[in-house]
């Protein structure tokens, strides 16, 4: 095998050849400043392809922020309507109805009482004459009771509970029915119970449609990346053929995933802001008719944030899905 | 550097382009492979490459065998082969620069010693002066120039081209010749594929003869430089 000489010339003094182990030839830069680098120059590519067409990004953005939108509103409405539902103090409040013939004194001995007890925070007092003036002017019946020789309405307490859980209400309210003058104690449980019941819902609800919707983000993003990868399928074989892992091959991707999906979440940010911001007004005219001053409140920039963090871990997803069934198929051939 | 021992290559619908091929390319060597097309000279190279794999037999090339690489190991491999392409495989989304520059790229460089590397590449196929253009503006020669200082660029142990010279007239792949023979001299092994007789004749090097998948000359030492009979 050996006989013949070879026509092959070697340079003097060259040490034999030895095959280059990875990323010979780096200088300086820490191995994780390289990485940062390497990152950052891909990140910031990756970006200006997308403005590079501005009108295809804008559309993916559009799907996506619209898709984002929905559950985002719906989670803000959910969490307005738990401010409002802590912001009805009386809605766990316990009616104490008094004997008719209940004095003066023994009201008060009443109310010290009850005000002794470790689980009520305040006591209200509405007399008897109290009651009857609130009831003629709220009820219109303001006539029909002149005509009554007597005043028909009891004194009443009202008890505002120390805790706001309010499954211990009936225990407190039995406790406060053997309270000496107290003739019945009336705490009104059903509506909030519909109420928490309705929210209870509209979070399943929520989370479900959450749930959808993210998923199609997720697939939406996938598919786009999809096309993006069938573009690229060129520079996708030369970099196979240079040596270019899979890491480094699918990192492009990657960030086109995630720059999708911050950009899908910045358009649900401002279609969720505007949103409100043409509820606010006619909601606060509905709420002063309830004599109320709540008003909605608003994306916080932890909100804004994290919906951001959110979207993007979104669009990193989709873009892996993508990367993971499509970029193994591009091989040089 | 290469050696191929009772390799076949058998296609997915039963193509048999190699037939049993055994030979052994030192370091250091310059070799031509030639045959007509569909000879299998392709098909060789990309068992080298590991573009394909091979259906019988095994292939090792600098003391690796390819066939117990895994999919991990490939990238790593490659950076130690440099290839030239009978179409290119440029890119032209981007300039004669960062074309050359990728395969430093993929290997985390540091920019600058990638730059100043990239333009020693760039400056021996006398392309220095066109760093910033795209290569589409260029010439079918320069265009291949291009693509030589690409696959030297991280400077390879081993160097294969698949008919480099194909498009080219002779004064052109002369010059060509002359840059691989350049690169070998420096020790980089070097195997070509071409058809291109006239240009081998002038050349003394060893030559591998592919005849329908079989290695007819060339496949030992003994073999006579410039031994084909077309």
């Amino acid at each position: 095998m050996m006989s013949r000489p070879q026509s092959v010339k070697k340079s003097p003094g060259r040490k034999p050849v030895k095959a280059n182990t990875r990323a010979a030839g780096n200088t300086g830069h820490s191995w994780f400043g390289q990485l940062f680098q390497q990152h950052q120059s891909v990140a910031v590519d990756s970006l200006s392809r997308l403005l590079q067409e501005p009108g295809a990004s804008f559309l993916t953005w559009s799907v996506i922020g619209i898709a984002l939108a929905l559950p985002l509103c719906l989670f803000l409405f959910l969490q307005n309507l738990q401010q409002l539902n802590t912001s009805l103090d009386d809605a766990g409040n316990i009616s104490l109805f008094m004997d008719l013939a209940i004095d003066e004194q023994a009201l008060e001995a009443a109310r010290l009482e009850i005000l002794a007890l470790s689980e009520v925070e305040e006591v209200t007092v509405i007399t008897s004459t109290q009651a009857l003036i609130e009831f003629q002017e709220a009820s219109g019946f303001g006539n029909a009771l002149d005509g009554l020789d007597e005043n028909p309405l009891p004194a009443v307490l009202i008890v505002n509970p120390a805790t706001d859980d309010i499954e211990s209400l009936p225990a407190l309210s039995a406790r406060l029915q053997t309270i000496a003058g107290v003739d019945l104690a009336l705490v009104d449980l059903d509506w909030m119970r519909r109420l928490y019941g309705i929210i209870a819902m509209a979070e399943r609800l929520t989370g479900g449609l959450a749930l959808l919707l993210c998923l199609g983000v997720v697939l939406a993003i996938g598919n786009t990346v999809r096309l993006a990868i069938e573009n690229r399928r060129d520079e996708i074989v030369v970099v196979k053929l240079v040596g270019g892992t899979d890491a480094y091959v699918s990192r492009p991707f990657l960030y086109t995933g995630i720059w999708f999906g911050v950009g899908g979440g910045v358009v649900a940010g401002i279609l969720a802001i505007t949103a409100f911001m043409t509820m606010s007004g006619p909601f606060s005219r509905l709420m002063a008719l309830y004599n109320s001053d709540f008003s909605l409140s608003w994306l916080g920039v932890s909100d804004l944030l994290s919906l951001l963090l959110v979207a993007g871990g979104l669009g990193l997803a989709g873009a892996w899905l993508s990367v993971l069934r499509h970029l193994r198929q591009i091989e040089p051939s | 550097m290469i050696t191929f021992d009772s390799v076949s290559k058998r296609y997915p619908g039963g193509y048999e382009a190699l037939t049993n091929i055994d030979f052994h390319l030192k370091e250091g060597e310059f070799a031509f492979l030639t045959g007509h097309s569909g000879a299998g000279k392709s098909t060789l190279l990309k068992l080298i490459m590991q573009m394909e794999k091979a259906s019988a037999g095994q292939v090792f090339v600098y003391g690796k065998n390819l066939n117990r690489m895994s999919r991990r190991q490939l990238p790593y491999f490659r950076r130690n082969i440099g290839v030239v392409f009978q179409d290119h495989q440029l890119l032209f989304d981007r300039n004669v620069f960062e074309n050359v520059a990728l395969p430093l790229m993929v290997t985390g460089y540091d920019s600058r010693e990638a730059a100043r590397r990239v333009r020693a590449a760039l400056d021996k196929v006398g392309l220095l002066k066109k760093e910033n253009q795209n290569p589409i503006a260029l010439s079918g020669g320069e265009q291949q120039r291009v693509g030589i200082a690409r696959a030297v660029v991280n400077k390879p142990v081993l160097l294969l081209a698949d008919e480099p010279t194909g498009n080219l007239d002779p004064e052109l792949s002369a010059e060509i010749m002359n840059l691989f023979g350049q690169f070998n001299q420096v020790g980089t092994s070097v195997l070509i594929a071409t058809h291109d007789l006239g240009l081998i004749d002038r050349q003394r090097h060893r030559v591998l003869t592919l005849d329908k998948g079989a290695l007819i000359a060339g496949n030992s030492d003994t073999s006579a430089v410039s031994e084909h009979d077309e």
